[in-house]
């Protein structure tokens, strides 16, 4: 059997506390500034507070993993450098890393340090994942949520290092790595920046009919009547018209959450290492709860008792949930 | 104008799903009037799509190379089915061909033999670049959001190990791949039963905000912009800045007339503004963008600072 560890986000000081707390084997977590993929307003670590944050999981026995999965664009690389420098320094058990340039420094510079390969890399494939693997010493690939979990069996099968996969919170539709949507109306970039569908181009406004629409950089990304919860301008979560579609409707998908906690056994079954929860923008109060179910249902499997999924599925009461790709290719 | 006539003008692969007959007639026109110098060929978007017209590929190639112009053979951007990694793999080990490499599976497959880099690649700086280079890479073809000081820094990297170096200078940019079939599931389809219902919309399936407002365009997995990349009053800036290669992109207007502008302002023969005026005249109701290049909304068209 796997050894199923469960990774947690952890986007504030106190959300890391919380995670660990609740029963994390490890932590995810990156700096204040471009090089991860949450880089958003009030979240991620000072380098003080990674030195505090590394004392407090590994006196718990938790690792801590940092993030440098974005691509640096040319002239910027030394902000990657620095940060792996510093969080070399401070002891972090693993870097996760999607830009070969950063993967090859690393790899280089601080052979003794694990290297993860991030879903930002966008390897889908036994043989992309093997090319990280030989030249880079990757040890742990996060697999892209579009596969289904006879084919993460059969890539197991190939691949000489560990398979993590995201089992909760967002769902993101686009292939992770490979998507400008959001540069395209903002001029922030999802790869180079970290930045997503941004807090700071957002307004939500009142249209004369009494319905609302949400817009991101001042274009419509949906329309809620008043009757309608209004939803957070996503770009790939949006409605919109197509020819055959005059009507409106999601394009790429619906606003969604990925729970795969009836997946759990199969997922363990296939041979995935670790289960990592999305959410580095979440509140304490989220992380609370959601690692704790977890910590308990991946305990109850391992000791071959039936998980309480239940109270897994209470998490995202109210909001639609889905298996996503893992379930039945018909997704795709 | 000497420098700028070593500037060699390409004509990337076709991103949509045009007919056999569509793909024979635009390549023959390719072949005896547009002054492009180097065309990639292959499907890079769907699996689904090639068995349509890879018959005809020995054929265009042949067509193609008759006319003068070096012919690149382009691997899939997403490599996830059993079919996907076989046809990367077929085009990875063909020894005689130059390749441009969209997937780290073909990387690996063609491991240190000569290939080029792809857009998809996300060659974004000096670093990955050099890491590539030493690798087999030739050629590095630069992602389409770059903006301007970026690609001057990795141009001069890329230059000083010798390789070419390529930027998109006209089309709709691609903005995002995904496993799932946009196309298919806008008619209620799923990518397994599509019937290949992408084939409607040689330029791509509009997509409109519910106020109404042109923002994206569908095709198949891939999401495009809406405006087309026109980055042909940037030309010269780009390539004294080190690029070698400016990329044209299929779209379903007049390519050939499209190479022609391009050309012509390479060569000094017709002033960027008029020859700009003609480019939109040329892409149709397209709106065109540079916004990228100059570090904003990717959408928006950014006047150029003083006539050329």
């Amino acid at each position: 059997m796997s050894l199923a560890e469960l990774i947690c986000p952890a986007g504030t000081p106190a959300a890391l506390r919380t995670a660990v707390d609740a029963g994390a084997d490890a932590v995810y977590c990156g700096f204040q500034d471009a090089t991860n993929a949450r880089n958003f307003p009030g979240l991620n670590f000072t380098p003080d507070e990674l030195a505090e944050a590394v004392a407090y999981a590994h006196a718990r026995g938790t690792k801590l993993l940092l993030a440098l999965n974005t691509y640096p664009p040319a002239g910027k690389v030394d902000l990657w450098r620095q940060a792996a420098d510093t969080g070399a320094r401070l002891g972090v058990d693993s870097f996760i890393v999607a830009d070969m340039g950063v993967a090859d420094y690393i790899a280089r510079t601080y052979p003794g340090i694990r290297l993860h390969l991030s879903v930002q890399a966008a390897a889908s494939s036994p043989e992309a994942i093997r090319y990280y693997c030989e030249n880079f010493g990757v040890k742990r690939v996060v697999l892209p949520r579009i596969l289904t979990i006879p084919e993460i069996r059969q890539i197991r099968r190939e691949i000489p290092c560990e398979i993590e996969t995201f089992i909760f919170g967002n769902h993101g539709l686009m292939v992770e790595g490979r998507c400008s949507l959001t540069n395209y109306l903002t001029g922030q970039s999802t790869n180079m920046d970290g930045v997503c569908s941004p807090a700071s181009d957002v307004e939500y406004v009142r249209d004369a009919d009494g319905s609302m629409s949400s817009q991101l950089a001042g274009f419509t990304i949906d329309r809620f009547g008043p009757e309608e919860k209004t939803g957070y301008p996503t770009i790939c979560k949006g409605r919109y018209a197509a020819p055959h579609r005059p009507e409106g409707y999601y394009a790429f998908e619906e606003p969604i959450s990925l729970n795969l906690s009836r997946l759990l056994p199969d997922l363990i079954e296939a041979g995935v290492h670790a289960f990592k929860i999305e959410g580095r923008q979440r509140s304490k109060s989220y992380v609370r709860g959601v690692v704790r179910a977890f910590r308990a249902a991946v305990d109850d499997i391992k000791a071959g008792r039936e998980a309480n999924i239940a109270d897994l599925i209470a998490l995202t009461e109210g909001q639609k949930q889905t298996q996503g790709a893992f379930e039945t290719k018909k997704w795709r | 104008m000497a420098v700028k006539t070593m500037t060699k003008l390409t004509l990337g692969p076709i991103a949509y799903h045009w007919s056999a007959d569509a793909r024979r007639d635009f390549y023959a026109r390719i072949a005896d009037e547009a002054p492009v110098d180097e065309v990639y060929l292959g499907e890079v978007i769907c699996s689904k799509r090639a068995p349509f017209h890879e018959a005809d590929l020995p054929a265009t190639i042949e067509r193609l190379e008759r006319a003068g112009k070096r012919v690149i053979l382009s691997t899939l951007a997403e490599v996830m089915l059993k079919r996907e990694r076989k046809a990367t793999e077929d085009i990875a080990e063909m020894d005689s061909a130059e390749i441009e490499v969209n997937n780290a599976a073909g990387l690996f497959a063609r491991g240190k033999r000569p290939h080029r880099i792809g857009p998809f690649m996300n060659a974004y700086n000096e670093a990955t670049i050099a890491w590539m280079a030493g690798q087999g890479a030739t050629h590095v073809c630069l992602p389409a959001e770059m903006p301007a000081p970026a690609i001057a820094a990795a141009a001069r990297a890329a230059g000083a190990l010798g390789l070419g170096v390529e930027v998109q200078v006209y089309g709709r940019a691609s903005l995002a791949v995904s496993a799932r079939c946009y196309h298919a599931r806008a008619h209620g389809r799923t990518k397994d039963n599509c019937q290949f219902v992408c084939e409607e919309d040689s330029d791509g399936m509009p997509l409109r905000t519910r106020d109404d407002r042109p923002i994206l365009r569908v095709n198949g997995i891939q999401t495009l912009s809406e405006s087309y990349i026109d980055l042909l009053p940037e030309a010269a800036c780009l390539i004294a800045d080190g690029v070698t290669h400016l990329r044209l992109m299929p779209q379903a207007v007049d390519m050939v007339a499209v190479a022609q502008v391009f050309r012509d302002v390479l060569d000094g023969h017709v002033p960027t503004g008029e020859a700009d005026a003609h480019l939109a005249m040329l892409s149709g109701h397209a709106g065109l963008s540079n916004g990228f290049y100059h570090g904003t909304a990717g959408y928006r068209r950014i006047a150029a600072a003083a006539p050329a």
